[in-house]
């Protein structure tokens, strides 16, 4: 058999590099591709620092809880640094600072983890603890930005990121501390209306 | 070295070109309309916590993928080979990254409790795979064409073929979802969601290619999709002596 004339941009497709990828939404049935990395403790037996779960719902522009949202967690160890070194296997078992929950029936999730400690960043000073989190859903083209303070932390008041959102809604980003349940912060995310969370454009 | 030590380059992803990101709040998309936020993003400074993010090490050769068998036999449907880079902007090898795909049968027909279509499953076709591109940024599965399904955004909408992708890259920052289509699909000109995004090339950069050169003979059409990630800048901190 010989090999038919084909032309060389069909044998051999060249894609423009100096263009990225844009986003689509996640559609409602990502959970088969995504859950096999769902983790709801982020920490393993012998993680040092403070063990703590945060807990929160997600609601919609009528404040109907969102039960297909997806939320994906990166943040520091309690000394203030980030796990960078190349995982051999996808999070197992030990701290690496990621996490991946979804959203039940009710819209809530909740996660348990190690308190990241304060973060040194080069030129723009030092970040309070937090915890960068996206957020993927049936309706969102795009993911969504925020990130999770927590409301025992004094260094919020200093921190570069909190003071550059206006005042009245820096609260949206921050975790409160339960007063019922030691260790444990709620934080909601409000996808509109009056109490819409901060979300970032990075 | 310890393995919480910043990464020495410290670099900043350049911004998306206008036009490239759908909008949030799309009215076409009708679920985008309770769920998108309304007010302005808040621009977020790229420190340490953006531009790290879990990374893996790559395989030594490009990971053998094949959705096509199943427990009990072959899945149903047309077998393609899909095949392609993750990439930067700057045409740099994007190694390492964890690449997760999910996709419907050949009936339009998801694994999902959720997908209440009235079309077939097949006992033999899960529609997911995870893995890591190589030292090259390679990657290559074989999977079953995926189906086109109704859904109920507006009257007769239908979903053109598509292939759902979740990519890391190097960093926070460089997080992407996204879906592959299928060239010629007669529905695209139809989807709200492949025309959210306004820059035509784009969109049209979701729209894989026919690949002669990777299609097996007597087994399946090959499909290039290249993944290309922001690219990114040297900050002035680099530059101080």
């Amino acid at each position: 058999m010989t090999e038919p004339k084909i032309p060389e941009a069909l044998v051999r497709p060249v894609s423009d590099v100096n263009l990225v990828t844009s986003y689509q939404t996640v559609g409602p049935y990502f959970k088969i591709g995504l859950e096999a990395l769902y983790r709801h403790d982020l920490t393993s037996p012998n993680t040092p620092g403070q063990l703590i779960e945060v807990a929160g719902t997600v609601f919609d522009a009528d404040l109907v809880p969102v039960p297909d949202a997806i939320l994906e967690l990166w943040h520091a160890d309690s000394s203030g640094r980030y796990m960078v070194e190349p995982q051999t296997k996808p999070f197992e078992d030990s701290f690496v600072g990621f996490g991946r929950v979804p959203t039940n029936e009710g819209g809530q999730f909740h996660f348990r983890t190690v308190k990241p400690g304060p973060v040194e960043t080069d030129g723009s000073g030092r970040q309070a603890p937090h915890i960068l989190v996206s957020v993927f859903m049936r309706g969102l083209l795009y993911r969504l930005i925020t990130r999770i303070y927590f409301s025992d932390e004094a260094g919020n008041a200093d921190d570069p990121v909190l003071r550059s959102v206006e005042f009245h809604r820096r609260d949206s980003l921050i975790a409160k501390a339960d007063s019922a349940h030691r260790n444990r912060y709620v934080w909601n995310i409000f996808l509109q209306g009056e109490n819409e969370t901060v979300f970032f454009e990075l | 070295m310890n393995p919480f030590d910043a990464p020495q380059d410290r670099l900043v992803y350049r911004k998306f070109q206008e036009g490239v990101l759908p909008p949030n709040f799309c009215p076409a998309y009708v679920s985008s309309v309770k769920r998108a936020p309304r007010l302005p993003l808040v621009p977020l400074p790229q420190t340490i916590s953006e531009l790290t993010g879990p990374t893996f090490t790559p395989p030594e050769s490009v990971q053998a993928v094949d959705l096509t068998k199943g427990a009990h036999g072959a899945a149903i449907g047309e077998r393609i080979v899909v095949g392609g880079r993750v990439l930067d902007e700057d045409g740099r090898a994007i190694a390492g990254t964890l690449v997760e795909i999910w996709q419907a049968n050949a009936a339009g027909r998801y694994l999902h409790a959720r997908d209440q279509h009235d079309a077939p499953l097949d006992p033999n076709f899960t529609g997911c795979a995870s893995f890591v591109t190589d030292a090259k940024g390679k990657f290559r599965f074989e999977t079953i064409r995926p189906g086109e399904y109704p859904w109920r955004n507006h009257y007769n909408a239908w979903r053109p073929a598509h292939i759902h992708f979740s990519v890391f890259g190097p960093a926070f920052a460089t997080r992407l979802i996204t879906q592959m289509y299928f060239p010629g699909d007669a529905l695209l000109p139809f989807d709200p969601i492949f025309n959210s995004i306004r820059n035509q090339p784009a969109r049209e950069r979701l729209i894989a290619a026919f690949d002669w050169e990777a299609t097996v003979p007597e087994y399946g059409l090959g499909y290039r999709f290249d993944i290309v990630l922001r690219g990114r800048h040297e900050t002035p901190m680099e530059n101080k002596p």
